[in-house]
């Protein structure tokens, strides 16, 4: 076990980044952990940081659909608050426990740090489009300040964005504030069945492409389960998730009959959608997240398929690919980055032995020129390379 | 008279002017070089008329290679540069300085692919933001922001100031909407960050790029998402005798969980101006109204346009007028959308664009009345309710020195209270060199001298759009 500072506020947290930088000490930086194992691996860093001691709700107001929290606060914490008045967190976070066999709760600084969203990410946007202000220290130990409370805000350079999906390289975020939304009156689904993915993929682009109210949209393939399914959430008002569930049956009618799908087991449905819960078990299986065009999609998997075992899922109407590899050595990076690479889209490793994930390219590799401007980013928060140096990229 | 300072051009740079013009015409195809003073001057300013700077020169390229090649050769001599889309700047973000060079984005106007299975537009960044739209409308497809000045600003402009619009409430700004860009650094590299697929690999740096006012690089393309319009879109009028029970009806619809698309106020001053214009049928007998527009079917438009006539009515709403017609909708539109151009007749004006938090709407409203009031001069209020961007407008006759510096120490103050209640100093507008000096009133040290070493990793050299955004002062400290 690594020595772990364990700061009750941001003064703390800000010292002990300073004692790091001073000592040039790297420092592992961390919520509860529910997603340690992701990214390039921290080993034989002798200190870690982590913000679970910072938490609470520190600003909400209803009436003005917004929320803040300190960087430790339980995901589910916000969630209850939230539900008190209906409202919530709008790009439905995933929960990376199911994946990683974690049992610590995921944190909100967990999610910002990470970008993390779910299905509803297609229809309003990732944990970044809802982040509009935070506060952090910078691997200096200064305390900054970007975006604030309000949702409309071009005062400055926009270090709100630049800090979600950092994963702690840049600073560590001690406030996080958010707008949020009313939760839909109604959620129902509507599905197919025992399609293949392209026409899969042609009927989710049908409903995205209508104004119907969809709010995800899934494809999850007969390799899965023991039929395929081809889904999509509609919410909003009563009345309007009625109407579009008629429409989208009407509009569906070439592709087969539309099925609705209500209360729990819809709900249950996107909740496995949303962890990539088909693919958790055997755990020693290597997990990829693709993200591209969904017109892409279905030739970029029959292109893998036939150089891997695999087993796979679509999501955000079949830009995102969840894909579970069996076997091979590198975790199946070369035949997943060969695929991708004329479709301009992106491949993450979420989950591989620490062994594959210390050879392996975790994220994308960056181009010659944005890998350098990254360097030079990380080098102006954090010149001393304190914080989560090398969980990115070599380097950064 | 003016109180925004500009730094004194650099003399070595001026005098090198006749060998930096002809150096261009080298790398610019000659019709898109403009050195002739007659022909510079359509670019001294933005819509920040009462700041004038003649440029060096100005060049129009008509790609990403010529916009590298001109950046590489400006970063390599030490030349400023200035990028401008259609110059609508109300923040002075597009004036440049004498011994900068203007690079305008208004040849690189082509639309580049249309994709709906993807739901994506990839267009150059001098193509103008209505006719994004209008290229995809036809197939019932719209692009979400929609500022007002839609008509001329450029997607380029969008991007530099994450432009939002009257319908943001519920499409969101510009970086909400935004799949990709290539992009010109100032040492001529090019880059892409994003494409056509949703959350770019690495950094945010597309989030970054967003917002930031020309200083980290020239956007050249951008890849835009589209969305399917609503199957309807119905505006209605609502007049309160009072601003407070305007204010209050905005809380009260969101607290009952309704998003509308758009809440727009507009108080008396506004209300009789836009009215002169636009006749669109606005109530005069009334202190404040609201636009609120909801989509959908017809049936979902009718239920969600009943419960908001209840929670407006119980503010008191007097007036109560919904569209039933293209015609009325686009009348209603039409006068809340030519605000700025229809008080632009009756008298000069600086637009302000603060944010504050909603709830504190109707204190801050009270609040800017009295301010203007102290130093002597009128406001009209026309703004984007729904998520607390203020456009208040005050009045004042430009060719009254005093009442030029009055109104700008107002807007300060203005500004400055919009930041005490918790909100920032520009929604939408941008900082530009309007701002600027007030940065300080929302940033501390430490904030400011973290975005400035930010800024640096893309420009070390601080050549592009130079004297915007951040204080003169501070940047030595940087």
């Amino acid at each position: 076990m690594t020595d772990c500072y364990k700061p009750r506020d941001e003064c703390g947290l800000s010292s002990a980044i300073k004692d790091a930088a001073t000592a040039k000490m790297p420092l592992v930086v961390r919520g509860a952990g529910s997603k340690s194992a992701m990214g390039r691996p921290l080993g034989g860093y002798a200190m870690s940081l982590t913000t679970e001691r910072m938490r609470g709700v520190s600003l909400y107001e209803p009436t003005e659909l917004v929320i803040g929290a300190l960087p430790g606060t339980p995901v589910s914490e916000i969630d209850r608050m939230l539900a008190k008045h209906n409202q919530m967190l709008p790009f439905e976070p995933m929960d990376h426990r199911v994946l990683f066999g974690t049992s610590a709760e995921p944190t909100i600084g967990g999610i910002v740090a990470g970008n993390v969203s779910g299905p509803r990410r297609i229809a309003v946007g990732a944990c970044r489009d809802s982040l509009i202000g935070v506060r952090l220290v910078t691997g200096r130990g200064d305390v900054v300040k970007s975006g604030g409370r309000v949702m409309k805000n071009v005062t400055g350079l926009d270090l709100v964005k630049l800090n979600c999906g950092a994963w702690g390289t840049l600073g560590v975020l001690t406030e996080v504030i958010f707008k949020v939304l009313p939760k839909p009156a109604r959620s129902l689904s509507v599905g197919l069945g025992g399609m293949n993915d392209t026409t899969a993929i042609a009927a989710l682009t049908a409903a995205l492409g209508s104004s119907f109210a969809v709010s995800a949209a899934a494809h999850i393939p007969a390799s899965i389960g023991s039929d395929s399914t081809t889904i999509v959430r509609l919410e909003g008002s009563d009345g309007s998730v009625a109407y579009g569930a008629r429409e989208l049956a009407k509009l569906w009618r070439s592709f087969g009959r539309a099925e609705l799908i209500e209360g729990d087991e819809s709900a249950n449905l996107w909740l496995r959608v949303r962890d990539a819960h088909w693919l958790a078990q055997p755990m020693d299986r290597s997990i990829w997240r693709l993200s591209l065009a969904p017109s892409k999609a279905p030739h970029v998997l029959a292109d893998i398929r036939q150089k891997l075992g695999v087993r796979y899922f679509y999501d955000w109407g079949g830009g995102l690919v969840w894909l579970a590899v069996v076997g091979a050595d590198d975790a199946g990076a070369s035949v997943v980055r060969e695929a991708m690479v004329n479709t301009g889209g992106h491949a993450t490793l979420v989950r591989a032995s620490s062994e594959i994930r210390r050879r392996i390219d975790v994220f994308e590799p960056l181009p010659p020129a944005v890998l350098k401007l990254t360097q030079e980013i990380k080098k102006c928060f954090d010149p001393d390379r304190v914080l989560n140096f090398g969980r990115m990229y070599a380097g950064i | 008279m003016s109180k925004i300072r500009f730094t004194e051009p650099n003399r070595e740079i001026l005098a090198r002017r006749d060998s930096i013009i002809n150096d261009l015409t080298r790398l610019v195809d000659p019709a898109g070089l403009i050195t002739s003073a007659d022909e510079c001057r359509a670019y001294e300013t933005d819509a920040l008329t009462a700041y004038r700077k003649m440029p060096l020169a100005v060049v129009l390229p008509k790609t990403t290679e010529e916009v590298s090649a001109v950046l590489k050769y400006c970063h390599d001599t030490g030349v400023k540069v200035v990028p401008r889309g259609a110059g609508t700047s109300l923040a002075g973000g597009a004036i440049p300085s004498e011994d900068a060079v203007v690079l305008g984005l208004s040849k690189m106007n082509r639309v580049l692919a249309v994709n709906y299975d993807d739901r994506f537009i990839r267009v150059e960044a001098g193509v103008t933001n209505l006719s994004v739209t209008a290229v995809v409308a036809e197939n019932g497809f719209f692009y979400g922001p929609d500022p007002s000045s839609q008509l001329a600003c450029t997607i380029g402009g969008n991007i530099a100031n994450n432009s939002g619009g009257a319908h943001c409430l519920k499409y969101g700004v510009t970086t909400n909407n935004l799949l990709g860009v290539r992009m010109v650094l100032i040492d001529g590299s090019i880059i892409d960050l994003g494409g056509d697929y949703l959350d770019s690999a690495g950094l945010d740096l597309l989030g970054l790029v967003v917002g930031s006012e020309g200083q980290l690089g020239i956007v050249t393309e951008a890849t835009l998402r589209i969305l399917k319009s609503a199957e309807g879109a119905r505006p209605v009028l609502f007049g309160f005798p009072s601003c407070e029970g305007a204010g209050k009806a905005v809380a009260d619809v969101i607290a009952a969980g309704i998003i509308p698309v758009a809440i727009e106020y507009m108080d008396k001053a506004a209300i009789e101006i836009c009215e002169a214009f636009a006749k669109a049928g606005y109530p005069l007998d009334v202190e404040a109204l609201l636009i609120v527009e909801v989509e959908g079917s017809d049936a979902e438009m009718d239920a969600t346009l009943a419960d908001i006539t209840a929670i407006a009515r119980a503010n008191g709403a007097t007036t109560v007028r919904e569209s039933r017609s293209a015609i009325e909708t686009a009348a209603i539109w039409k006068g809340r959308k030519s605000a700025f151009g229809a008080t632009g007749r009756v008298a000069d004006y600086l637009c302000m664009d603060g944010t504050v938090p909603t709830g504190k709407l109707s204190y801050v409203l009270a609040e800017i009345s009295k301010i203007v009031q102290r130093h002597g001069l009128r406001v009209a209020n026309v703004f984007h309710a729904g998520d607390g961007n203020i456009h208040p407008l005050i009045l004042y006759n430009a060719n009254d020195p005093s009442q030029q510096s009055k109104a700008e120490a107002a807007g300060d103050d203005i500004l400055r209270l919009c930041v005490e209640v918790g909100g920032c100093l520009t929604g939408e507008h941008g900082v530009g060199i309007e701002k600027r000096d007030l940065m300080r009133c929302q940033f501390d040290d430490a904030d400011l001298a973290q975005q400035i070493r930010v800024r640096a990793a893309f420009d070390p050299r601080w050549l592009l759009n130079t004297d915007k955004v951040f204080p003169l002062d501070f940047r030595c400290q940087g």
